[in-house]
């Protein structure tokens, strides 16, 4: 950090060079969570997805169930359940998983991925179950394998049905990770808790916080605007 | 039936506390939905830019910060206003703020923004020659509102209304973190104290989900109501 902005932080009581740096450091642990999470939670999700749409009951019912355990139920309950369930399986503590999941971050993440994943999955089987049948008509037609009209057909335009949906559900994320706060994860808002009792001053605390999960949350919208544009690329009028 | 270690009584109090928090908030946010939606759609700039940014704002700020902020702010803008009005008027004014308040105030803010939304989509499908009708037949500008705009915008309204609830519920969980004592807050308690976090987690998350499966019933009943007349195509 440069000693200008150093020297100009110090005057200041509560927002001193080190609590812009605990803040930071608050900000990198929520967007690792965010970004992992979303990652994985799609991974999973397309799969989900295809099977969701599955028309034999034994493939399409536990997924059924699954969004609707994870979908019906808060993210609070979700985290609580992993973050001190995990502990408590039998003899977890012997094995190497425990060196993983005995940080909170790990437990956090699990809870967030499977989270995301139920949304999603049910983001994707609506976008896959609106394809045009005129689009699988055609590509049967040309005689394409089932695993290529996924691939090739359905899959790419279901993702442009999807992607307004899906720009929601990330949002709606970043915004949930705040709870990651509870497990005792010095997340943005972990941080900004720890500084807000250090101080004694609430405003001063979470309007900061407050200001830069809105400054990620733009930079999001922002983002997934351009996807949306460059998807729907050739949707747009000619002119203009 | 459902002791639960003893803890079963205290559970049901919290899920008490937990429908409480969630129709009060639903309240508000209606309330403030239908302000909000009402000044999107005035033709005062003033209005419309309160209006964009109250749902702009909501949208950016993640629901547990605003919580904090209620909470812990809520109370030192009680104190500095009573200390004020004790100083300069010698009233003595105090006021505990406590997380059910503060429960509901964020709930209902958060969710009249999304209110707003749904509301204003809602209005706008009311066709303009319904409004123009009552207006010849010289209805008021209430009574207009009353029997021609509302129950036609209440059909478009319901399953946005019915997917804000859903959203509604689930975020009533965050108010345990904040120190109400909700069915949440009883099962985190017990489980820690247990040592047996499934045994309490598992019929929470049971509660919550016979909650969404019954409010989707109720919902899918109240737009059958809200749609008899309405030829739809199939």
């Amino acid at each position: 950090m440069p000693d200008f902005i150093a020297e100009l932080l110090n005057r200041n009581d509560i927002f001193t060079a080190s609590t812009i740096m605990e803040y930071w450091g608050g900000m990198v642990t929520t967007v690792q969570l965010v970004f992992l999470s979303l990652i994985l939670g799609l991974v999973l999700a397309v799969p989900l997805a295809i099977m969701r749409t599955s028309k034999n009951p034994l493939i399409n019912g536990p997924v059924w169930f699954y969004t609707y355990l994870f979908r019906g139920t808060p993210l609070l309950i979700q985290l609580y359940i992993i973050y001190y369930g995990l502990a408590q399986i039998h003899g977890i503590q012997q094995t190497f998983w425990w060196d993983i999941f005995r940080e909170a971050f790990y437990p956090a993440l699990l809870a967030f991925t499977l989270n995301t994943a139920a949304y999603t999955a049910e983001i994707i089987r609506g976008a896959i179950v609106a394809t045009p049948s005129g689009e699988i008509e055609a590509a049967k037609a040309y005689g394409m394998s089932w695993a290529m009209r996924m691939r090739r057909i359905i899959l790419p335009s279901a993702a442009r049905r999807a992607v307004q949906a899906y720009s929601n559900e990330v949002i709606f994320m970043l915004h949930s990770s705040a709870i990651a706060s509870v497990v005792t994860l010095v997340d943005l808002t972990g941080a900004a808790r720890n500084i807000y009792s250090r101080f004694y001053a609430p405003f001063d605390a979470f309007i900061f916080v407050a200001l830069l999960y809105m400054a990620l949350t733009f930079l999001l919208v922002f983002a997934f605007r351009k996807l949306e544009n460059y998807l729907l690329q050739h949707q747009r009028p000619v002119s203009g | 039936m459902i002791d639960l270690k003893g803890y079963g009584p205290a559970l049901l109090d919290g899920a008490v506390v937990t429908i409480e928090l969630a129709l009060l908030s639903l309240a508000l946010a209606v309330i403030l939905g239908l302000i909000g939606a009402s000044a999107k759609l005035s033709k005062s700039r003033v209005a419309i830019g309160v209006a964009t940014t109250y749902t702009t704002l909501i949208r950016g700020v993640p629901d547990l910060v605003m919580m904090l902020l209620f909470y812990y702010g809520g109370q030192v803008a009680v104190n500095n206003l009573s200390d004020y009005l004790y100083d300069a008027y010698g009233v003595d004014f105090f006021f505990q703020f406590d997380p059910f308040i503060a429960g509901v105030l964020t709930i209902g803010l958060i969710f009249g923004a999304y209110m707003a939304e749904t509301f204003r989509g809602a209005f706008l499908a009311v066709e303009n020659g319904q409004i123009e009708a009552a207006r010849a037949y010289g209805f008021s500008r209430w009574r207009t509102f009353h029997r021609i705009i509302f129950p036609q915008m209440l059909r478009h309204a319901l399953p946005g209304i019915g997917n804000n609830w859903q959203v509604l519920l689930k975020t009533t969980a965050l108010v345990s973190i904040i120190g109400l004592t909700d069915m949440v807050r009883v099962a985190e308690e017990a489980a820690k104290a247990e040592r047996m976090p499934f045994h309490f987690f598992i019929p929470v998350a049971f509660v919550y989900l016979s909650l969404t499966a019954v409010s989707e019933l109720f919902i899918k009943w109240l737009t059958k109501r809200a749609n008899v007349g309405v030829v739809q195509g199939s």
